[in-house]
């Protein structure tokens, strides 16, 4: 029965939820403007671990629909996390709160930039402080998804298995190059249907004991 | 990079140019349901539209907007505004966000909605769960291309490596270490 499969996924824990809307806006500015580089480490370490709004389960499920729909990853995922406590204003207002603040400023920042452009020793440092900042960038998103793939060992198809679907995509994007919609379409599909077969198989034997 | 001398041609802000915001925004409002993945994998797409077609941005803003945009806070699809910045100036720069967010988000927010509404379905909750190792394997991946090459920049890829470990296994505040990253790279240390 779809109910009793539900209730199996979704861990017992107390969670919080934003207070009102204003505390949603908040929130994602805040988070946002931590952001350097790329807003998802900041996101999870924000959302999971120091609000506890989400559980780390909860924030990797909207990260995957989030990653299949166009958009930005986490605007999208923003939009879903404001839905699903507020409706569509929380959607809206979390979403404005991702991208207003670190507008504005980036805009200020380009301004500035333009303003500063004649001071030519500053460039050197900029270009170099540019790198820097990257570099812990990326090694933040790998940090990150180290610690999503905490859930994996409850998955349902078994940790070994997921290990090796997550190699096979790494793979796909680095080594073969491969389209992303490939990937998503390819080893996206075949997985999710492997999944439901034996989510359905889970489920008729939990339905008719014999 | 060309990051500053770029900016010396500087357009005003405030320049009034309504029918270059116009085309920006068709342009992104094309593009956005293409955005599978992010607006970043769209860029030798945007680069034909605005650049070698459309005459709207030279390449050197082009470039410098995606590099500002990946080192300032925020989510990364601000390069779009920024490269609406410096083809139309504030308009150009709202005009261009609207066309890339408008399409993406209602869409986002049609399917979530009709998601959640069917999570015990058992095709839902199979979505749900399959897709999660290929996301962790995408994610990887994009961190992996972003990181600096071992080649050209063995100190770079160490403090990369570093702060991967750090962000996995301690709850250090990501601020310093992006603070710290900046610094270290504004000494030339790396």
């Amino acid at each position: 029965m779809p109910d009793s499969a539900q209730t199996a996924l979704q861990p017992v824990e107390a969670l919080a939820r934003p207070a009102s809307l204003r505390e949603l806006f908040w929130a994602f500015t805040v988070l946002a403007m931590q952001g350097f580089g790329g807003v998802l480490a900041v996101t999870q370490r924000e959302l999971c671990e120091r609000r506890r709004w989400l559980t780390p389960q909860d924030f990797v499920e909207l990260l995957a629909s989030a990653q299949v729909l166009p958009g930005p990853n986490v605007c999208n995922l923003s939009l879903m996390i404001g839905d699903r406590f507020f409706g569509w204003r929380g959607a809206c207002v979390a979403l404005a709160g991702m991208i207003s603040g670190p507008m504005v400023l980036m805009l200020t920042l380009a301004w500035l930039l333009g303003e500063a452009a004649n001071v030519g020793q500053v460039q050197g440092v900029i270009k170099g402080a540019l790198g820097g900042i990257a570099a812990v960038a990326a090694g933040q998103i790998v940090g990150t998804v180290l610690k999503l793939a905490a859930p994996i060992k409850d998955h349902v198809l078994g940790w070994p298995v997921c290990a090796a679907l997550a190699a096979s995509a790494f793979a796909m994007m680095t080594w073969l190059r491969w389209p992303l919609v490939w990937v998503l379409l390819g080893l996206g599909s075949m997985t999710c249907l492997g999944t439901y077969a034996l989510l359905r198989h889970r489920a008729q034997r939990a339905g008719a004991p014999t | 990079m060309t990051l500053v001398e770029h900016a010396v041609q500087a357009m005003t802000p405030l320049m009034w140019a309504p029918d270059r915001w116009w085309a920006l925004f068709g342009h992104f409002l094309a593009l956005s349901l293409m955005s599978i993945g992010g607006a970043i994998t769209l860029v030798p797409d945007m680069h034909r539209r605005l650049v070698t077609d459309g005459g709207l941005l030279n390449d050197t803003d082009f470039t410098a907007s995606i590099a500002l945009a990946q080192a300032a806070p925020g989510p990364n699809v601000l390069f779009v505004a920024l490269m609406g910045w410096y083809s139309g100036g504030l308009g150009g720069a709202l005009g261009s966000m609207l066309g890339i967010m408008l399409p993406s988000t209602t869409l986002t927010l049609v399917v979530s909605r009709w998601v959640a509404t069917r999570r015990a379905w058992l095709s839902v909750q199979a979505f749900q769960a399959g897709m999660v190792p290929v996301t962790i394997g995408l994610l990887l991946a994009t961190g992996y291309l972003l990181a600096p090459p071992v080649q050209t920049q063995p100190s770079a890829l160490a403090l990369s490596v570093v702060v991967a470990l750090l962000v996995w296994r301690t709850r250090i505040s990501l601020i310093w270490l992006v603070a710290g990253g900046g610094l270290m790279g504004g000494l030339g240390l790396i």
